[in-house]
Formats: structure tokens, sequence, C-alpha cells
């Protein structure tokens, strides 16, 4: 399942503007709800997040630390 | 194409203007469209014609002489574009892209400023406009002038990161900046440029830090 930007829907005003900029078609509206379609072709870009006006798009970063080989391995 | 007026009076500009004021002044501006990724304004050209966003959200940004771009805003509709050098004639201090379909309505600096004149309250809204800019560029100039900004985006990364297998609190870039008190495009700007720095890469909705030491240096240095 790939990982996808989530939508508040208490928080979402249906201006359409995350529509607009997604360039993956990962965002619609069906019927009359701003819907998040699934795709691995979303590669976070967040724009859907930088352009909602009313912080209902959010795309959350996992923050990890990349396993250093250790010598010899 | 009629201009629809309830768009006018949403914007900070017009808002003071009534009905009959908005239909003669809606009938002076002209509508254009642009498509995703088009440039509407270059940074450095000149321009005669005020924009306001009717539809769609336009990045506004400035470009380094390296090539790197830094986002000052998005412009969502109400907002208004290129208003700096329809008041001082100059050339556009800064760019503008379209992130998607965007709808503009243009007028001409020479109508624009014949409407000025004729309103004393449009000309107030004008400035208020134009202190709101300059108090939100204060900010964001302070914020990229000082080095305490990265050190607290890397003390962000640090204390939210986990092993990448035990669940970790994910955060957004607006909750960064929030943290961080900073502004969302400071974030931005604060990891690509970590990213270029080869100490944290972007992948998806992931953030890997490469170089925890070298991070923990900078957050040494920061304090």
């Amino acid at each position: 399942m790939a990982e996808m930007p989530s939508i508040d829907q208490k928080k979402c005003n249906k201006c359409g503007l995350c529509i607009s900029v997604c360039s993956c078609g990962a965002i619609a509206m069906v019927n009359g709800v701003v819907t998040i379609i699934e795709t691995e072709d979303c590669h976070w870009c967040t724009t859907c997040e930088a352009v909602c006006p009313t912080g209902a798009l959010t795309c959350s970063f996992e923050i990890v630390v990349e396993e250093t080989p250790k010598a010899g391995s | 194409m009629a201009i629809d007026t309830a768009i006018l009076k949403s914007t900070a500009y017009f808002s003071v203007l009534n009905d009959k004021e908005l239909d003669i002044v809606g009938q002076v501006f002209s509508e254009k469209t642009f498509q995703r990724g088009e440039i509407i304004l270059w940074e450095g050209e000149t321009s005669d014609t005020f924009f306001l966003v009717a539809a769609g959200a336009v990045k506004v940004f400035k470009t380094s002489a390296q090539g790197k771009e830094q986002i000052l805003s998005i412009a969502r509709p109400g907002d208004v574009l290129n208003d700096i050098p329809i008041f001082d004639g100059k050339a556009n201090p800064v760019g503008a892209q379209a992130l998607g379909p965007v709808i503009l309505y243009g007028i001409k600096r020479d109508k624009f400023q014949l409407i000025l004149r004729q309103s004393p309250g449009l000309t107030l809204n004008a400035i208020k406009v134009l202190a709101e800019r300059t108090r939100h560029l204060f900010t964001l100039v302070e914020d990229l002038s000082f080095r305490h900004v990265m050190g607290r985006v890397v003390k962000i990364l640090l204390t939210h990161a986990g092993d990448g297998v035990a669940p970790v609190q994910r955060l957004t870039q607006q909750e960064m900046a929030a943290m961080a008190g900073t502004a969302r495009e400071v974030v931005a700007r604060s990891l690509k440029a970590l990213e270029e720095q080869g100490y944290i890469r972007l992948e998806n909705h992931r953030i890997v830090i490469s170089d925890k030491e070298s991070l923990q240096k900078i957050l040494t240095e920061s304090i």
C-alpha cells in the first residue's frame, strides 16, 4: 500500500486548490468530497499541503536515522 | 469573459468597494489563464499589469545567482501579484509560476492608478496590504539570515528520529515550522540545504538522516 497524504475532512473547505496543483492525479473531488486516490506516482512533493488554505491536507514525514554499516561487515 | 466581482470583493485591495463601484472596476479587468508550470512573471523583467488570483495557486519566489529558489509565498484566490512594480515602476522583484491551472484578473498600471486616485479607501487598503507583506518579509529575512533556525530544524530532526522499526511521531513541514517558530518556507529551505550537504535524504514520506554526527555538530554550534 502506497503512503499517501491525508485529509482532515472537518478542516477541508473543498476549494479544490490541492486538486489543481497535484501533478500525479492523487487527489480528486468524489461526490463533493476531496478524496485521496492511492497511487505509486505520489513523490511527496508536498505542494498540496503548501497550497491548502485551511491546513486540512497534510504530508507527514517519518524521520529515521540511517544505520551505518559496521566496519568489516 | 465577465469578471466575477465577488472575487474582487474578496481581495484585501478591493474589499472596501460597494457593489456599484465593483461593477465599474470589474469592467477594466481582463482575464488571463495559465497552465501548470507556466511562468506568470519573470524576476527582473518589467511588467505593467496588476494581477489578482481568481482561481488556482501561484508560487511566488526569488532565484539566486546560483539558481537556488526561495519560495516567498503561495498566492491563492483573492491574493494579488505584481503590485510592487505597479507602484514603483521598476522591474519585478520576484518570479511567479502557476502550480496548476490558474485564472488571473489583470488591470493595467495606468487604469489601476486612476482607480486608486479616485478611492481613498482603496488606497488605504493598498497601504495596509503592503505593510502586512513587509512584516511577513521582515520575519523571513530574520529567519533566513540567522543560523539559529537551521539549528532548530536540526534539533527537531534529531529529537523525532526513530530507528525505522519502532513507530515514531510523524511530522509535517508545517508542524516543524510551528515547532521551530518559523515559516513553512524556511523549513523547506533548511531541509533542502541539509540534503544538498549530504546530511539527510528526502525519500518520499521519509527524512533519512545519513550523517547524524554532522547534524549534531550543527546543533552544538547553533547553541
